[in-house]
Order: C-alpha cells, then sequence, then structure tokens
C-alpha cells in the first residue's frame, strides 16, 4: 500500500500533484471543447431545421460525418493537417509566418467539432419537443424569429436537451483522453508518462481511470442537478 | 455585415498567434530547435520536465558558437517534420538520420553523430549467446552487409521484433528481415521498451548508443545488444539537424558551427559523458 | 486540384486495414453481446450479491475511457506478466489482437447490459403475467416471450452501440494493431497529406457504418411487419 502511495503521493517522486493537474487539463479541455461544441450544434441543428436545401444539406453531412468517423481520426486529420490549413488562410488575410494552433487549443477545436455533431442531434430533437403551441403563442403576440427564440423556445428547449447533453459531456470526457495522441499532457499522457518513467503501468493507469472515474460521476450530477432544476414546477414526461 | 465578418475572422486569426518570420537568406537572431523529448541518451524530459540529453548539450553547444539565441521544445516523433515544414519550429534536432527519403522533403546539416543500429535480444537466445561483434557494416558496401544479414537471419527467424514507427529503422527491418521476422510499430522508445520488458516481443532494433542506455536498467538484466551494428545505406549520412529547404543561411551557420565542434573535439566530448563512445562522424 | 493517382496509392494501402476493423468489430460485439445478455438477466433476480458487482462493472466501464481500458489491460496486465504466467494466461495478454478484443468486449458488455436491461424491463408486464397463468417456466417464458420482445425492441439502441463499436477498433492502432486507421495515420505522417488520407480512410468507415445501418434496419423492418408504412 506504501508502496502505491508513494508514487501517487505527493511527496518527493510523488505524482499526485502532477495527476491532478493533469486532470485540470482534461476538465478544462473538455469545456471549452463542449461549450464550442454547443456553438457548432446550435448552427448544424439550424440547418438542419432550415427548410432551404443548403444549410440542410452541409448540416446533416456534418453529423453524419464526424458521428460516423472515429475520433482518433478526426484527431488526427485536424493535428498533422490544421496548421498547413490556418497557415495557408494565414497567408490569403497577409501574414508573414506560421499560424499555428498550440496542441491545448488543437485538442479544443477536435472536441468542438465532434461534440458538435452530436450536440446537434440533441438540440434539433429537442427544439422539436417544444411544444407547437408555443410557437403559435410567439406569433400572436408579435415576437420576432430571435426574440421566440431567445425568450421562449429555448428556456424550454434547454429541458428537453439536458439528457441528451449529459451523454454528449460524458462522450467529451472520454475523448479527452484520445488528446493525449498529440502530445497534449493531460491526464491520460501525464498517467503515460510517469508509467514510462516509473516502470508501474499499472498503477498509474489504475490512477487515472479513478480519476477519470470520479469526474465523471461529480459531473454526471450536476447534471442531473440542473435537470431537477430545469423541471421544477412542471409534470416530467 | 460582410465587412464586419471579415474583420471579426481576421481578428480571431490573430489572436491565434504568429510565429516567427521565414527566415530564408537573412541570418537568423533566435531560432526554436524541436526534440522529441523521449530517446534517451540522445534527448529526454526529466522528472522535472526539463529537457536534457546530448542533443541538449550538443545544441546548446553550437547556439553559443552561432550566437544565435535558441530556444529548445519537444515535440512528438511523428509530428515532427509535418511541424517543421509548417513553420511550427526551425531546426529538428532528434536523433533523426540524414535518409534520402526524408532529403525529399526537408534539408539537413552535416551529421554531427554517426550511431550505427542494432538488436536487442534475450541474452539467452540464438543471436543473444553471440553478443555484441563490434562489427559495423556499412550498408553501402553490398557485398559485406548482406552477407552479415544473411547469417543473422536463421538467428531471428520467427521472432517479433519492435521497432520505433517512423524511423529509418524501421524500414531497415521491413527491407532486409520483412519476410523472416513479424513487426511491431510502437509510436514511441518507451513503449517497446516496456513491451520487451513483458516478453511481448522477442527483439528491438534501435540505435546503440540508445539501446545500450535501455540495456542499462535493471529490468533489462536478461537482454544484451547483439551482432553487428549497420551504418549508411538507407540509414543516409548519420545523424543531422532537420531544416526546411528554404533557409540555406541557417544550414551554413549551423554547418560551420558543427565543423568547429568537430575539429576541437566538443562532440566526442559531450558524446563521451552520455554514450561512454565517440560518435563524432569521420569526414 | 484533385490527385487522383494519389487517391488510388492510398486506397488499397488503406482497405488493407479492413479485415482487421472487421475482425476486431465482429468478435467484440458478439462477445460483449453474449455477455450483455448474461449481465442483464442476471439483474432480473434481483440479488443483492449479484447485482451490485455487476453494476460496479458497468459503472467503471462506463465511465472511464475506452483508451485507459485499453491502456490497462495491455500495458497495466503486462506488468505481472509471472504472475500470469504462472496461472498459464500469459498467452492470452502477451499478444495485443486479444488485449483488445477483451478491452473492446468488456467496453461494450458494459454498455450493451444497460441497454438490454432496460429493454427486458421495458416488456409489458401483463404478457409475462399471462405466460406464467399459462403454466410456462421462468425460462420459457424468457425464451418466448420476453426476450423476442425485448431484443426487438434493442435493435434502435444496440445498432448505436455498434456503430460505436467499429469507430472503438479505430484505438487498437494504439497498441501497435495495423487497422485503417493505424494505417491513415502513418500514411499522413509519411505524405504530409491530411486531408486526402482523411477523406479516404472517413469514406471507408462511412460506407462500413451505412452498411451496417441498413442491415439493422432491414433486420428491424422484417421483425416488426406491423409497422411498415405500405
Amino acid at each position: 500500500m506504501t508502496y502505491i502511495l508513494h508514487f501517487l503521493g505527493f511527496g518527493q517522486g510523488g505524482w499526485g500533484a502532477a495527476l491532478l493537474v493533469a486532470s485540470g487539463v482534461t476538465l478544462a479541455l473538455s469545456v471549452l471543447g463542449f461549450l464550442l461544441g454547443a456553438v457548432f450544434g446550435a448552427l448544424s441543428a439550424g440547418g438542419r431545421l432550415s427548410r432551404r436545401l443548403v444549410p440542410a444539406g452541409l448540416a446533416k453531412a456534418y453529423g453524419t460525418v464526424f458521428r460516423g468517423i472515429p475520433d482518433l481520426l478526426t484527431i488526427y486529420l485536424l493535428y498533422y493537417g490544421g496548421s498547413i490549413a490556418l497557415t495557408q488562410i494565414g497567408k490569403f488575410f497577409g501574414s508573414a509566418g506560421f499560424v499555428g494552433l498550440p496542441t491545448f487549443a488543437t485538442g479544443v477545436l477536435a472536441i468542438g467539432i465532434i461534440s458538435g455533431a452530436y450536440q446537434g442531434e440533441v438540440y434539433r430533437g429537442a427544439y422539436q419537443a417544444v411544444d407547437l403551441g408555443q410557437f403559435d403563442a410567439c406569433k400572436a403576440l408579435g415576437l420576432s424569429g430571435f426574440q421566440s427564440l431567445r425568450l421562449v423556445v429555448v428556456p424550454q428547449l434547454m429541458r428537453h436537451a439536458l439528457p441528451g447533453l449529459g451523454n454528449v459531456w460524458q462522450l467529451v470526457l472520454k475523448d479527452s483522453a484520445l488528446i493525449s495522441v498529440i502530445g497534449l499532457v493531460e491526464l491520460m499522457r501525464q498517467a503515460q508518462i510517469g508509467a514510462g518513467s516509473t516502470r508501474e503501468p499499472f498503477i498509474f493507469y489504475i490512477a487515472a481511470a479513478g480519476l477519470y472515474f470520479v469526474i465523471a460521476v461529480v459531473t454526471a450530477s450536476v447534471f442531473r442537478y440542473g435537470e431537477a432544476r430545469a423541471w421544477r414546477g412542471m409534470v416530467h414526461a | 455585415m460582410k465587412i464586419h465578418r471579415l474583420a471579426a475572422v481576421a481578428a480571431v486569426l490573430g489572436m491565434l498567434g504568429f510565429g516567427q518570420p521565414t527566415l530564408a537568406q537573412d541570418a537568423p537572431k533566435a531560432i526554436t530547435i524541436a526534440t522529441e523529448g523521449a530517446y534517451a541518451p540522445w534527448n529526454f524530459t526529466n522528472a522535472d520536465g526539463k529537457l536534457d540529453g546530448l542533443e541538449i548539450d550538443l545544441a546548446n553547444d553550437l547556439c553559443a558558437r552561432m550566437k544565435v539565441e535558441c530556444t529548445i521544445i519537444a515535440q512528438d516523433w511523428d509530428g515532427l517534420i509535418p511541424s517543421l515544414k509548417v513553420g511550427k519550429f526551425d531546426v529538428i534536432m532528434a536523433g533523426m538520420f540524414i535518409t534520402k527519403k526524408r532529403l525529399e522533403t526537408i534539408d539537413f546539416t552535416q551529421p554531427y553523430a554517426v550511431d550505427p543500429g542494432s538488436f536487442a535480444v534475450a541474452k539467452d537466445s540464438d543471436l543473444g549467446k553471440l553478443g555484441l561483434s563490434g562489427e559495423k557494416f556499412n550498408l553501402d558496401d553490398e557485398a559485406a552487409s548482406m552477407a552479415a544479414i544473411e547469417k543473422l537471419k536463421p538467428l531471428l527467424k520467427g521472432k517479433v521484433v519492435g521497432v520505433q514507427a517512423a524511423t529509418a529503422m524501421l524500414e531497415f527491418v521491413k527491407k532486409y528481415f520483412g519476410d523472416t521476422v513479424e513487426i511491431r510499430e510502437y509510436k514511441t522508445t518507451e513503449q517497446h521498451d516496456l513491451d520487451l520488458a513483458a516478453g511481448r516481443i522477442d527483439a528491438l532494433f534501435a540505435q546503440q548508443t540508445a539501446l545500450a542506455t535501455t540495456l542499462a536498467k535493471p529490468e533489462f538484466a536478461d537482454y544484451t545488444v547483439a551482432g553487428p551494428g549497420f551504418v549508411g545505406g538507407l540509414f543516409g549520412l548519420g545523424t543531422g539537424a532537420g531544416l526546411r529547404k528554404e533557409d540555406t543561411k541557417l544550414k551554413d551557420m549551423l554547418n560551420k558551427a558543427i565543423d568547429e565542434a568537430i575539429a576541437d573535439g566538443t562532440i566526442k566530448r559531450i558524446s563521451e559523458k552520455w554514450v561512454k563512445t565517440d560518435v563524432t562522424p569521420v569526414k | 486540384m484533385i490527385d487522383l493517382a494519389f487517391f488510388l496509392e492510398i486506397i488499397p494501402a488503406l482497405l488493407a486495414g479492413l479485415p482487421l476493423t472487421l475482425q476486431l468489430a465482429a468478435s467484440s460485439i458478439s462477445i460483449g453481446f453474449i455477455m450483455a445478455l448474461l449481465l442483464a438477466l442476471a439483474q432480473q433476480g434481483n440479488h443483492r450479491f449479484v447485482v451490485w458487482p455487476i453494476r460496479a462493472f458497468v459503472a467503471v466501464f462506463r465511465g472511464t475511457p475506452l483508451l485507459v481500458q485499453i491502456f490497462l489491460i495491455y500495458y497495466g496486465l503486462g506488468q505481472f506478466r509471472p504472475t500470469l504466467q504462472a496461472i498459464g494466461l500469459w498467452w492470452l495478454f502477451r499478444e495485443p489482437y486479444w488485449c483488445a478484443i477483451i478491452a473492446l468486449s468488456l467496453n461494450t458488455a458494459a454498455y450493451g447490459s444497460e441497454i438490454l436491461r432496460g429493454a427486458i424491463q421495458g416488456v409489458p408486464r401483463g404478457l409475462v403475467e399471462a405466460a406464467t397463468a399459462s403454466g410456462m417456466s421462468r425460462y420459457l417464458t424468457l425464451r418466448l416471450v420476453v426476450l423476442p420482445l425485448a431484443l426487438r425492441q434493442a435493435i434502435p439502441s444496440y445498432s448505436n452501440e455498434i456503430i460505436l463499436m467499429v469507430k472503438g477498433t479505430s484505438l487498437a492502432s494504439i497498441i501497435t494493431l495495423v487497422e485503417v486507421t493505424g494505417i491513415a495515420q502513418g500514411l499522413i505522417s509519411q505524405t504530409y497529406r491530411a486531408v486526402e488520407v482523411f477523406v479516404t480512410a472517413g469514406a471507408i468507415y462511412l460506407t462500413l457504418n451505412f452498411t451496417i445501418i441498413s442491415a439493422l434496419n432491414a433486420l428491424e423492418a422484417w421483425l416488426t411487419p406491423y409497422r411498415a408504412r405500405v
């Protein structure tokens, strides 16, 4: 037992602090990726619900491609191809040098794109679950499209979206482990470094699994609390 | 609306940060050198996160000679060349061999080290019993090296060999032993070391100095470097610093510094500190 | 412009990894399904000492990333070679192929057992009571009434899980297995043409997914003819 604590503890030669810092990176990566995904998801849902062919087609393609292709492949695309693409775009705007994304930003972008595809589906389903009468009422009151979205539809939509979003969040948390392959030192990578350095892979990967589990459980309860608040005063379906 | 959008995009790109301007023909005052940070004793990361190793010492020495300010960063092996080409840094010093294939896309300085590639196997295996033969075969000398390779083949038949992916080592094993052994590719040397210790693979193929450092660790007590070492041929001229093709001025500066370092024995001194052998290339 | 020659070069290279991808997916999905079914059924008995360990297993495997699970089983258990050799199981954990299948199967078993558990509980109670009233044994009820209905109910959710498993096989590339994603990564780092390789490899996976979803849709239509709109 002391043997295990020696490696995971906070003293000399202990990796506890490094692992906790890395968990923080994982959380930051996941939260930012999830929020970026919310933006992409909202756009995607908007596209899907549109009556015009181009937005609907693009949104459907986005959702199908990034939900159907392994996340690892998407991450490789952004890591190897991202800097090249950005530098080209930068040159177009007149920049002389390298326009690069640090690994953290690449990770956030990758998670944003992947979770956006899933979140798009969630928002679309939630939008369609809002009672049609609400839309009629908005028109009757003379609210503009934007106003009705902001004041009426989105608050109700979020209520239906929360369970789905909770699932996507768990997916985001797990995908953050994949960002380790592009060199970012988040929890998975730190566990690998520790395992390689001390030749004790079992201890480190169990510790990593434990930390992921704790983060998953704690954040799941945050979503449950959110759901309870969203349904307060309402009769749950 | 359109102008606002354009401005917004430009602002976002601006925030992403612009790196060094392209160097080309001007003499640079400051450069960024990238290494792997996971290839002891050439370049590795200490427990406290700092980079250390033979190439770090050499890089600092060369930069002092060139009177240029250097920043050394670490990057995963398989991302080194793509990132160099895109401009993320200016020089690669990561135990990278100067191979014809790589010369198609990037340029190299002259070699600053020559270290043969060898197998590491269990002491009690067929090859292990032969031990390190100390011979070096240059693959350019086809007759002699092919003879040595043919002698090795029966000793390795059917074994599982671990190699780091995207290296000249892998090309060597694939080309000469592809039909004799089962090859497993690993992202880092650390991973294939772990699998050797776990007994999942029977042999490694890597640079002799790196192998010696690995096998010095206690869990590899039953393993040894064995057989001859191989240089030349698809291994190229040796280990050199990778550069973009258009950075000709930087290449000249580095070559001059490397010449000086070879001439006054600095490379010999640094290499004996880290690997107890002299890896200076023969001119 | 589109470099057709390049595409023609990489397509066969990538397709070479498809058999392994399919093998990993098919094996782990089948093994995982059987395990999921057993776990779901075991939880119907409501015995505390059976249900709690199963719920713990499910929580752990759903709550941690698949990558961590794969690394644990491959590198983590590799540390215990002497012990495994002593109990004669080393041959299993020595090969990355079996380690990948074990990790993937356990993972899909955890998710699958939740899907099947929900589906079994979703069978209307009245049908089960009617079966018992007709004198059917527990086993017969299960075989003739509960399982056919539950499995049919589970097809949409389970098809999601199958797609996730196909994507999961890509993680096997991290423990030296040469399947499609592993080959794609090698190609990208050799040729630096990420977009083309991504598009081709992506197309392979999308075609695979499309085939699987169509097959499952056909299966569902065949099993529920009364729902088809003429």
